[in-house]
């Protein structure tokens, strides 16, 4: 795809690993807040390829980990409703509740679909009139205007059979509050580039001025993550922490203004559960008093549904990047791909799976070394 | 977090008054609501994420980055350093470049 | 969405009526006088010479003494018409790809229909005929079958059975457990042709693609690379699961590591962008008229190039190698000149936003 393999070109990977490693002369800890960026350092192998004293540390950026155990359990007591076709992301289907996933409701008889896009669950609100289409609205900013949208046109075309399950998550709270974290080790962040395509930069100045950390919003491409860490490391080794954007054919200053408007409309900030980590204030969105009738924790009854999280998960230390995964008890015992405890080892993007997999390769590689 | 790609738009329609695009992603076509960016033409690029374009592509933009890292390899061999090349890049990239 | 190319259904004429329902009902699995009209007037005229005669509850198959293939497989493919192809090639090249893997040429085949009532008649002519003609150009014999049929609401349509026996040849001794360090990995063609396909017009996920499924019988390649005097170490047509599956099933029965080349795999550019859109890994993605073939670096020559002259390999690639490193793992070089585990997929991938 054009202006996508270009910024894969290995020799221009290589001019930008040798820019880093004739940078870099001390250790430094960086955090790359989205999970598609993890998903792309361990595609592409880029954390092997940094100098040792590069430590990569993989954010909370994946929508898919952080949804709450309890917000799961409620979208599982929906999708069993016989009168309801329960549409969801295909990321969200392996993603454990406390006692099942949307695959055991599926096999149970429950309608459960995977689709590509939200206005394709709204699609099926209009072809079956007589069922309860329920969208399950989980994403950050990057995919809130996306899940706005949904609301936005049932309420206008008068489709009443559609609801959406809300679990949105925002990322600079999220950022503040891992470095707010007394054992914090993060000193640098490369920003999500296609949340700040939606809400631009002006978040994250402020951020960068308080806790004296450089932020640098970044691509998704193997270049494009190269250049963030680039950049990153320009700064902390000459002891700047300023905000700069690695991704500006994607990302512009003022963000995408009539999505953030949307947004405005649809939604409102409210305190948030994270995955592991907990409750962060003001850290997500729930639908405005406007829209609160689309809402389907409302509609189907299960707001006053509570669950705890696995007591031994430690899935929010790996998150905040306090723990390796494999220091974490569970982790390959209890805990596999195949039969995760905590979202950081469901999605492929999670820091638990990917561990999962490197570990494994390094327990086989001393034999030959 | 955020799967998006860059198509191309080939051509505009509308449905329920909702702006909407034919958008080719290298041969791989797909229907993409431009709600959110309602201004684009046929033939330019936005970037696509769950059927939304959520920005448009800045075509200049790219290319400008790529000419960077093209230039990055050339001065590092001429200078070898980053910090020098930083300083560069502040002020003498046409002279180090020439 | 682009409709699917309908298979070739010219000249497809239903001789008969069968009775007044142009759809399957509960009657045409009875056994009885419509089980039979359904075999005379519809199976049979499709299948054409594919077909033996009576498609009778056994066939008797005479073959010379040596060693007997015998595969099944089912047939649940989702929708039953694609681009490229529908579930009655499927289910022949499928059961021909199976028995080819152990290097047999393929002989006979037994095709059981599992029908949802309401099936219109029409829908499983094409599929029908799509059998034969598959039948025809894997040069099987379609000898038996069965036809069932099941409450609606209770099947999907069209479900396919079949199982086929072949003859492996006096010296040919394809295991999966056969590949050792040092042993070249070579893959027939483009990946992940046939899923990318599928998926373009599967419910919910509908994109406009040129790419056709690349549904194919491999018995001819599989001759041509055996007429070369090589040793075929392993060979295993890479379908559900993708290359990834695979090569970790061969990497685990004979522990050995396979190690990848990502930059050499053959992913044609339609391919990449779709699994680009939908976030999904090539690699994991089915095939359907593809193999992978190990065999020795003294051999690969002789193999590759008749490979590359027959039809079904004209893009045949090496992709890697077997190494004494991480043994039952399969690690992939990236272009960027990295490693990654290419991990045996835990179940059907699925498109992802992050």
């Amino acid at each position: 795809m054009k202006y996508l393999d270009e910024f894969s070109n290995p020799d221009l990977a290589k001019r930008l690993l040798d820019q880093i490693h004739a940078t870099t002369t001390r250790p430094w800890a960086i955090m790359e807040v989205c999970g598609g960026q993890t998903h792309s350092i361990i595609r592409h192998g880029i954390d092997q390829l940094l100098p040792d004293q590069i430590e990569m540390i993989h954010g909370p950026g994946c929508p898919v980990c952080v949804t709450p155990l309890e917000i799961i359990d409620k979208a599982l007591a929906i999708a069993a409703s016989p009168e309801v076709i329960f549409c969801s992301f295909g990321d969200m289907l392996r993603v454990p509740g406390s006692s099942q996933d949307l695959f055991r409701i599926k096999s149970e008889g429950g309608d459960v679909r995977v689709v590509y896009s939200p206005l394709d669950a709204l699609k099926l609100a209009r072809e079956n009139p007589d069922r309860q289409v329920v969208f399950f609205g989980i994403g950050f900013e990057t995919t809130a205007p996306a899940n706005a949208m949904t609301v936005y046109q049932a309420k206008r075309l008068g489709i009443e059979n559609f609801s959406l399950l809300v679990s949105h998550v925002l990322v600079p709270p999220a950022v503040a509050a891992i470095m707010e974290s007394p054992t914090c080790r993060v000193q640098a962040f490369l920003a999500a580039g296609h949340v700040c395509s939606v809400m631009g930069t002006h978040e994250y100045p402020p951020l960068a001025d308080k806790y004296e950390v450089p932020i640098v919003v970044t691509g998704f491409e193997p270049l494009d993550i190269l250049e963030g860490i680039r950049r990153t490391i320009l700064q902390l080794e000459s002891g700047r922490h300023e905000l700069e954007n690695a991704y500006p054919r994607a990302v512009a200053a003022d963000g995408n203004p009539a999505a953030m408007a949307m947004l405005g409309d649809v939604f409102e900030v409210t305190d948030r559960a994270w995955r592991g980590i907990g409750m962060i204030a003001q850290s997500g969105w729930k639908l405005s008093a406007d829209y609160r009738h689309y809402d389907a924790e409302h509609r189907f009854d299960v707001a006053s549904m509570h669950t705890d999280e696995s007591s031994i998960c430690r899935s929010g230390e790996v998150l905040q990047g306090l723990i390796k995964p494999h220091e974490c008890e569970a982790f390959g015992r209890e805990c596999t791909p195949r039969n995760p405890l905590g979202a950081t080892m469901v999605s492929s993007e999670g820091a638990c799976a990917a561990y999962y997999l490197y570990r494994r390769l390094e327990l086989v590689e001393p034999a030959h070394a | 977090m955020c799967l998006a790609v860059p198509g191309r738009v080939m051509s505009l329609d509308t449905r329920d008054d909702t702006p909407m695009a034919d958008v080719d992603f290298g041969g791989v076509r797909k229907e993409v609501c431009l709600q959110y960016t309602p201004d684009v033409q046929v033939g330019e690029y936005v970037v696509v994420h769950v059927g939304f374009a959520i920005q448009r592509l800045d075509e200049q933009s790219a290319i400008d980055t790529l000419a960077n890292f093209e230039k990055l390899g050339i001065l590092e061999e001429e200078f070898g350093d980053g910090f020098e090349l930083a300083a560069k890049q502040a002020g003498l990239t046409q002279e180090a470049a020439s | 969405m682009l409709d699917p190319e309908p298979v070739s259904f010219d000249g497809w004429v239903c001789p008969m009526p069968l009775r007044d329902s142009p759809n399957i009902v509960m009657g045409h699995g009875g056994g009885g006088a419509m089980s039979a009209e359904l075999v005379e007037h519809l199976f049979l005229p499709a299948y054409g010479d594919a077909a033996d005669a009576e498609l009778g509850d056994a066939a008797v198959i005479p073959v010379a003494g040596g060693r007997i293939a015998f595969s099944t497989d089912s047939y649940v493919v989702k929708p039953m018409f694609f681009p490229g192809g529908t579930i009655g090639d499927l289910a022949v090249n499928g059961t021909v790809n199976d028995l080819s893997m152990s290097g047999a040429t393929p002989l006979a085949l037994s095709t059981a229909f599992i029908l949802e009532e309401g099936t219109p008649l029409s829908e499983l002519g094409r599929v029908a005929e799509a059998v034969g003609a598959a039948a025809r150009a894997a040069r099987v014999r379609l000898v038996t079958g069965d036809t069932k049929v099941v409450d609606s609401g209770h099947g999907d349509a069209v479900f396919i059975n079949t199982a086929g026996i072949g003859l492996v040849p006096d010296g040919v001794d394809i295991r999966p457990d056969r590949a050792r360090p040092g042993d070249v990995v070579i893959v027939s063609g483009d990946i992940g042709v046939h899923g990318v396909a599928v998926m373009s017009c599967r419910e919910g996920l509908e994109f406009g693609t040129a790419v056709e499924s690349d549904s194919a019988p491999l018995s001819g390649l599989v001759a041509a690379m055996l007429d070369t005097g090589a040793d075929i170490l392993v060979l295993r047509d890479p379908t559900r699961g993708g290359v990834a599956a695979s090569l970790n099933e061969i990497a685990k029965a004979s522990k050995v590591g396979v190690s990848l080349v990502e930059g050499d795999l053959p992913i044609p550019q339609p391919v990449q962008d779709a699994c680009g859109l939908l976030g999904l890994d090539p690699l994991y993605v089915a095939n359907e008229g593809k193999l992978l073939a190990f065999v020795a670096p003294d051999d690969v020559e002789a193999v590759l190039s008749a490979m590359r002259a027959h039809e079904f390999g004209k893009s045949a690639a090496v992709i890697g190698t077997c190494v004494e490193e991480h043994p039952s793992m399969v690690v992939a070089k990236t272009r960027l000149g990295g490693t990654r585990v290419v991990d045996l997929p835990v179940g059907e991938q699925l498109p992802r936003i992050c």
